[in-house]
């Protein structure tokens, strides 16, 4: 065999050897596998509840990014954001024994939690914002999980390729004490590339998972049957349901 | 003549794949976003130090650009090195390879000593007396061994948010999360100029004895 191709084998193993090996059903198993240790790895090395850092006002950044979504151009839309969102809704509803809908008034009147902390985005950047807006658990204890709850579903009103976005995290990040329904960014209320009017923060994962533009929250047992059933847009087009790495 | 510990065989190669992948798919998840920045946070070109060529499609895993397929295989990829090092460590704590082979004597640390065995490399004679390296070579096994490969992991960790809330010190050591990541990417390439530099020395001193000797734990008495 010539040497020439020799290395345009070798080569050829790299990436389609790779890429053979990562569409098996088998690499999907181990990958299954690492992301189930990454999770109980972070929570085993933080025994109780560990917050995500936060920063002081000095440290923000002076403009916070936006991205995926940045605006929507429904006519729906576009009313509620003229109207100052006086007529839009968040529903708490599925796997709940008293389901809910409040207006933004109503999601102010709450009593209200302000962090600063830090926006890791898959992609690698980081920007530092502050959010305030109340606690996902006590809405969740207000309205009263049923027993068969194990997964907390944001639903988003912006359609991303064509699909609607949608997100969902495990009760430990849904009744951790940093997990807001932000409705304001550094003082101000939301602004539309990042959300408005109200956004999810759930500080110890990537961007990803904080879903902008709510408009329904549900409890349920099964990931399984909701949109492609990976639990969120991102993760139905191959990235990690757990993105706390 | 015994050359290297079975424990010490296996994790080179071990090490060496896991190495391989997680840098060509490092590469591909550079490529989602090409800026490095100092200190927490930093999101557009204008607070980048440096703006990272897009590295191309035979370079990285997967061979096209797919950073939620790139990160699969890099954060399995990480459990194998991260498990096989802290494993190998144990091994060679437990069987003196550290202190017989790496760590360096004080009577090593001479400037004239140290320049003597430069010459001699200059002049591509590789053949040192006395333990299995030469002061320069234990030096450059250490760095590696000792400071490159677990900042790798440090620093990995600390890019992620997950670890940042269970372990907050991991941001003040390196004064930041993109601190972290710049720091990631710069041991990174670091590590692949040790390979290469490594490889090459290989090459030079009879490869085939090297490389048997590193699967089967012994080389020719006249090697």
């Amino acid at each position: 065999m010539r040497r020439r191709s020799v290395l345009a084998g070798l080569a050829a193993f790299g990436t389609t050897g790779c890429s053979r090996i990562g569409d098996s059903a088998a690499f999907s198993a181990l990958v299954e596998t690492a992301q189930g240790w990454h999770r109980a790895a972070h929570r085993a090395l933080s025994p109780g509840i560990a917050l995500a850092r936060e920063y002081e006002a000095a440290d923000l950044s002076p403009f916070f990014r936006g991205n995926g979504t940045i605006e929507i151009a429904s006519p729906a839309y576009r009313a509620h954001l003229a109207s100052g969102f006086a007529d839009w809704r968040l529903t708490v509803g599925g796997l709940v024994a008293r389901p809910l809908s409040l207006s933004m008034a109503q999601i102010r009147a709450l009593p209200q939690r302000t962090q600063i902390t830090r926006h890791d985005c898959v992609e690698g950047w980081s920007a530092i914002g502050q959010w305030t807006g109340p606690q996902l658990g006590p809405l969740l204890e207000f309205a009263g999980l049923l027993p068969g709850a194990r997964y907390i579903v944001f639903h988003c009103a912006d359609v991303l390729y064509g699909s609607r976005y949608y997100e969902s995290c495990g009760l430990d990040d849904a009744f951790h004490p940093q997990t807001i329904l932000a409705h304001q960014l550094n003082g101000q209320a939301l602004p539309e590339r990042n959300g408005a009017p109200l956004r999810l923060r759930i500080e110890r994962q990537l961007g990803y998972k904080h879903a902008k533009y709510l408009v329904g929250i549900e409890a349920v047992a099964s990931l399984e049957g909701i949109a492609g059933g990976g639990g969120g847009f991102w993760e139905d087009r191959g990235y990690q349901w757990y993105a706390g790495i | 003549m015994k050359r290297h510990a079975l424990s010490t065989r296996i994790w080179h190669w071990v090490n060496a794949l896991s190495l391989v992948v997680l840098f060509m798919s490092g590469l591909n998840i550079s490529n989602g976003h090409p800026y490095l920045y100092w200190g927490e946070w930093g999101f557009s070109p204008a607070e980048a130090w440096a703006a990272v060529p897009r590295f191309p499609g035979w370079a990285t895993i997967p061979g096209r650009y797919s950073l939620a397929v790139a990160r699969d295989w890099h954060l399995l990829f990480a459990w194998v090195f991260a498990l096989g090092l802290l494993l190998f460590m144990v091994a060679a704590l437990a069987n003196g390879h550290f202190v017989r082979d790496l760590f360096t004597r004080a009577r090593e640390w001479r400037w004239r000593l140290f320049m003597a065995e430069v010459r001699e490399y200059l002049r591509f004679n590789f053949a040192h007396t006395g333990g299995k390296y030469g002061a320069i070579q234990k030096l450059a096994y250490a760095l590696v061994v000792f400071v490159l490969l677990p900042l790798m992991i440090l620093t990995g960790m600390a890019i992620s948010p997950g670890m940042d809330a269970a372990w907050p010190w991991l941001l003040d050591l390196f004064g930041g999360r993109q601190s972290a990541r710049s720091v990631h990417f710069l041991a990174a390439w670091a590590l692949f100029a040790f390979t290469l530099v490594h490889v090459v020395l290989v090459a030079l001193t009879g490869p085939w004895g090297q490389v048997k000797g590193m699967i089967t734990g012994r080389v020719d008495e006249a090697a």
